[in-house]
């Protein structure tokens, strides 16, 4: 049997799982409580849960995201919610100078065992200070583990094992998928996502497109009009962007020789850049042709929608960049 | 608002500690000078490296004010926290060792001086980002409150950190979930080379504080009884109201801020008007005009800091090195093992 569900449900019932199953998992942000949830991905739960365990913080990214830190330290097992990754800035200080550097700082005495959620991404017309994509930045952080949820299943069954974890993870999620709908088994024991690596989305053999979060579902789109041109690609969902999964990587690129890689983050000193360097590192002698890659134009984002179009990866831009691949 | 930010002065007249403890809380201050001292020395020998800051000068602060609070409570401190790591228990030979960058140091030499941690003793750091340690500190009792302990979170910082957002996220957030912090603003009166005046606008640090709707308490930081007797005030004050408490402890530090500092920004004078308050040389002196000190114990327990200190010396030259083959350990937690 299976469900259909969006993506902020899925979500949502993650969420809602943790907090029931767990007294020590306790939710704070910006908005969680009385408001929802600025993406309405708490609703409810206050009334449910109480205010001890879904706590509306003030506006103060830095303050909670380290209290979070230190809540973690003395026993609890906090979900943060960073309204997006634009505001995660300010609480970057707390994010890498001591979650990240705290198990190993201290010599192995001390773990912290945090989940910090974010959304990322462009696409709603939200203008330069709502769009970024730094998700990359930090995946560059030794000491944290990366996420990014790109299907439904991934939404309801990465906060389990990222809770499990005794060490900080990132989510991030990308702000074009909430509405997205899909299929979930019924049976929990099947919603356990493995967050150590990537999945191939859709088989192919003449070119492997690499990607993640937002751009997955335009690399499917793309994959789907190249084949109609008779070209098979194969889509790589990285969903775990530190540690990356170099051997899923490597596996894809072998077998089909050829390779494009898709971020919406900037090309300079990208997530992508790192990928096509672990290309060149470990699969250079079996590619037929350069690796290309998709991006965000090198602009901020901009607010009218035509331009915000431009500056962000399309499938009409992958499918021009494989095509580049075998001309 | 409700400026409540002068602390009763203390008792006049005589200590009011039994022997014993003075003594005690006197020997703790001169081991941290005897250890501070040597490590200055063991710096221009070449022997620790990096950022060295020393505690020469706010002795009476950590003293007075750890010894106020349960070994059940947790310590937040700065890169300046020698002293809080040794009178909060843990052994000088694993903090020279630290120093040292050995294997047996309590970080296995991956700290250093500014990143003292001891989970046996509830001490989470040695903090290098000036503010750092704040949030973690209201995080701390945040986790105590809702696992309802009755540990309160004691998180020292300079003057400087109250220039950072972080000081004011914390004390708001602090009283705002009415967390049990005790805020230990150690203030010496230089952020690193730029004195207080020159940046704050307002420089009563309890008037800030106390602005976020939390008892502010002001104490001579340089006489152990008045940083000792305001610290046991504001603990009960932090016990009984589960909400957090401000102290301000004015002090100062001797030397330099760090071993690269040549002391362009305040006066000779100033520092030797400061040093007749000096917090060993005038509590003891109260101590042997009371009789509660003879020169004889002096002497006996100064020398027990110096072989303390030799000890600690030895056994940071007879340490080891991490083995290199182990650099990426402790990145991240080993499976299996719980946080």
């Amino acid at each position: 049997m299976s469900r259909t569900l969006s993506y902020r449900e899925a979500m949502r019932e993650a969420m809602h799982e943790a907090l029931a199953n767990d007294p020590r998992v306790f939710l704070m942000g910006e908005d969680v409580g009385r408001y929802g949830g600025t993406y309405a991905f708490s609703k409810g739960f206050l009334d449910e849960f109480g205010p001890e365990r879904i706590r509306d913080t003030p506006l103060s990214e830095l303050g909670f995201v380290g209290a979070a830190i230190g809540a973690a330290l003395g026993g609890m097992r906090p979900i943060v919610e960073v309204m997006t990754v634009n505001f995660s800035l300010l609480a970057l200080d707390q994010i890498v100078n001591t979650a990240a550097l705290y198990r190993h700082m201290s010599g192995g005495q001390f773990s912290v065992p945090l989940v910090v959620r974010m959304t990322t991404g462009a696409g709603r017309q939200l203008a330069a200070q709502h769009s970024h994509s730094l998700e990359g930045w930090y995946a560059h952080i030794p000491g944290i583990k990366v996420l990014a949820p790109a299907t439904i299943e991934d939404a309801r069954g990465m906060l389990a094992p990222a809770l499990a974890d005794p060490d900080p993870v990132v989510i991030f999620e990308h702000a074009g998928l909430f509405n997205m709908e899909g299929d979930l088994p019924d049976t929990r024991d099947d919603l356990m996502v493995d967050i150590r690596s990537a999945k191939v989305r859709r088989i192919g053999t003449d070119v492997a497109i690499i990607t993640h979060g937002g751009s997955l579902s335009k690399a499917l789109a793309a994959a789907g009009q190249l084949a109609a041109e008779g070209i098979s690609a194969e889509v790589v969902d990285l969903r775990v962007l530190r540690p990356l999964d170099t051997a899923a990587i490597v596996a894809a690129v072998a077998k089909c020789r050829r390779a494009v890689v898709v971020d919406e983050g900037w090309k300079s000193g990208s997530l992508a850049a790192e990928v096509m360097a672990r290309i060149m590192e470990n699969v250079f002698y079996e590619l037929d042709a350069p690796v290309a890659r998709v991006c965000s134009e090198e602009v901020p984002i901009p607010y009218a929608k035509h331009l915000e179009d431009a500056a962000l990866p399309q499938p009409e831009k992958i499918v021009a960049a494989v095509k580049g691949l075998f001309a | 608002m409700n400026i409540d930010h002068h602390a009763p002065p203390p008792p006049a007249g005589p200590v009011p500690w039994q022997s014993d403890f003075a003594v005690g809380l006197l020997a703790d201050m001169v081991r941290i000078r005897r250890m501070e001292e040597k490590s200055a020395e063991l710096y221009g020998a070449g022997k620790i490296r990096g950022f060295l800051h020393l505690y020469i000068g706010e002795e009476a602060v950590a003293v007075g004010a750890l010894h106020a609070l349960s070994v059940e409570d947790n310590i937040v401190a700065t890169y300046r926290e020698h002293a809080h790591a040794l009178v909060r228990g843990m052994a000088m030979s694993t903090i020279m060792a630290e120093m040292y960058g050995r294997r047996e140091g309590c970080a296995h030499g991956r700290g250093g001086s500014m990143h003292l941690f001891d989970k046996a003793t509830r001490l989470f750091g040695g903090n290098a980002i000036v503010g750092g340690g704040l949030p973690l500190a209201v995080g701390l009792a945040l986790a105590a409150k809702m696992q309802n302990e009755n540990r309160i979170a004691a998180c020292f910082f300079g003057d400087g950190a109250v220039a950072e957002g972080a000081f004011h996220e914390s004390l708001n957030l602090a009283a705002l979930w009415k967390l049990p912090v005790l805020f230990c603003c150690e203030n010496n009166l230089y952020g690193m080379g730029t004195a207080l005046e020159r940046s704050e606008s307002q420089t009563d640090l309890c008037v800030k504080a106390a602005s976020y709707n939390m008892p502010a308490l002001r104490a001579d930081g340089m006489d152990i009884v008045a940083v000792h007797e305001t610290t046991k005030q504001a603990v009960q004050r932090v016990r009984e109201s589960r909400g957090p408490v401000f102290v301000e402890y004015q002090t100062y530090r001797f030397r330099a801020h760090s071993m690269f500092d040549a002391e362009l920004y305040r006066p000779k004078a100033e520092v030797e008007e400061w040093k007749t308050r000096g917090p060993i040389h005038t509590f003891s002196a109260r101590l042997k005009a009371e009789g509660k000190l003879t020169e004889e114990q002096f002497l006996a327990l100064d020398a027990a800091a110096n072989a303390e200190v030799a000890d600690a010396v030895a056994f940071a030259e007879a340490g080891t090195w991490e083995p290199v083959e182990d650099l990426l350990k402790d990145v991240h937690t080993p499976e299996g093992v719980a946080p």
